[in-house]
């Protein structure tokens, strides 16, 4: 059997439990069929909304609720506090959604690509999340305007105000420096919106220093030049 | 209702989650909660079973948030995905017998004016698109995504070979995403709150 010819039958749920295990494990190494996956996914979650949905029973949003508050309580306990000050982060969040919405209408402008488009949103929105993350950590940059935003977890994001865009064939990079350890790169950003906004792309322990270098285009594995920002945990 | 969160895109609310962030699992309701019903119902033709389809793929959205990645795939696609599959396999362990003619439930209101007509727009769009493939294309992927019946299901059901079966829904799938992708279609849900 030909895995390949699977992903239709396996997007529209129309394989027996055998051919769907056989084919999930085909996915976990074959980029092509995760890329055409993707691609029908999205196609038949359409189809969802070609059905007439009469509203479900209102009791059913408080039974997920309270199920969900339920499971969760009995793994992570809830702080206590948490009414007025998540009303804080919640309005702080939307407008730092407001600002990823205007960046991601720009941005779509300039990039043709979907799949680019789709990834800076994605970005933008784990970066969002990390910022507004009430218990995150916020460290004023040094060199720049800006924050760094680090989660209990220890995943960073770094916002910064009016950096301008890298020079062609340039690009900005991050680097998260551990005591004794060799910097490592966090990931690469284009700057040139009122607000940069990225999610790191390594973890950030306790007392290392974020930092940002502009580098060749592609980023490079060691900073060659030095820091235009720095800031310390 | 509360709708604090209503400018956050679908992926910064499965973020938040992740974080146990129970109003953003709330919101992910509010914003699908009723067309993923619609979907179920439609699959398993049954309201309680339906309504345990959505609940649990909301809850297993809430377990598995931390585990979405945004690059893969739309927030939406997800929660659809794991709705239907929820409701193709109940339908299975049910042996639920699925009806040859799939009729269509009454829509009652329920949603507010702007939502009644963003609802039949987005159904118009998706029968138009179905009404514009092939008869047998359209009749594989109806059957399969609505009806819940496997591949194998499916060929004997129409007395044709699996392989005919498999391309009539690569071909089905794959013009209708042209047909969907048309610009101009995609609706924002923030902008009728």
């Amino acid at each position: 059997m030909d895995l390949h010819e699977l992903t239709a039958a396996y997007a529209l749920d129309a394989l027996d439990a055998h051919d769907r295990d056989a084919y999930e494990a085909h996915l976990a190494h074959c980029a092509r069929c995760r890329e055409e996956l993707a691609e029908l996914a999205d196609t038949t979650a359409a189809l969802a909304f070609g059905v007439r949905s009469p509203a479900p029973p209102p009791e059913l949003r408080a039974r997920i609720l309270d199920a969900a508050g339920a499971e969760r309580a009995n793994v992570v306990p809830l702080p206590a506090r948490r009414t007025r000050a998540f009303r804080v982060a919640a309005a702080a969040a939307a407008v730092a959604a407001c600002v990823a919405v205007g960046l991601g209408a720009w941005s779509v402008s300039l990039s043709h690509s979907l799949d680019a488009e789709r990834s800076a949103r994605a970005a933008e929105a784990r970066a969002m999340a990390i910022y507004t993350d009430p218990a995150a950590a916020k460290i004023p940059l040094h060199g720049r305007t800006g924050t760094l935003a680090v989660d209990r977890a220890g995943r960073g994001a770094l916002v910064v105000r009016r950096l301008p865009a890298a020079s062609p064939g340039m690009t900005y990079e991050a680097w998260v420096i551990a005591p004794g350890v060799k910097p490592i790169p966090a990931g690469t950003f284009a700057g040139g919106d009122p607000s940069t906004v990225v999610p790191l792309e390594a973890p950030i322990p306790a007392g290392a220093t974020v930092a940002a270098t502009i580098e060749r285009a592609g980023g490079v594995d060691a900073p060659t030049a030095a820091p235009i920002l720095t800031a310390r945990t | 209702m509360n709708r604090e969160l209503a400018h956050l895109s679908d992926e910064a609310l499965v973020a938040l989650a992740a974080r146990s962030e129970q109003s953003a699992l709330a919101e992910l309701y509010d914003r699908y909660g009723r067309p993923a019903y619609g979907l179920a119902l439609r699959v398993l033709r049954d309201d309680a079973l339906a309504e345990d389809a959505v609940q649990d793929a909301f809850l297993a959205l809430w377990r598995t948030a931390a585990r979405f990645v945004p690059e893969r795939g739309k927030a939406s696609t997800w929660i659809f995905t794991l709705v239907h599959r929820r409701a193709v396999d109940l339908v299975r362990r049910e042996e639920r017998r699925r009806a040859d003619t799939i009729e269509q439930a009454p829509e009652q209101g329920g949603g507010s004016v702007e939502e009644e007509a963003l609802l039949r727009f987005q159904r118009e769009r998706v029968q138009d698109a179905l009404k514009k493939l092939p008869d047998q294309q359209r009749e594989a992927i109806e059957l399969a995504y609505y009806g819940g019946f496997t591949q194998s299901e499916l060929a004997e059901r129409l007395g044709q070979p699996l392989g005919t079966i498999k391309s009539r829904m690569f071909l089905g799938l794959a013009r209708l995403r042209e047909l969907l992708g048309e610009p101009g279609l995609e609706v924002s849900w923030t902008s009728t709150s």
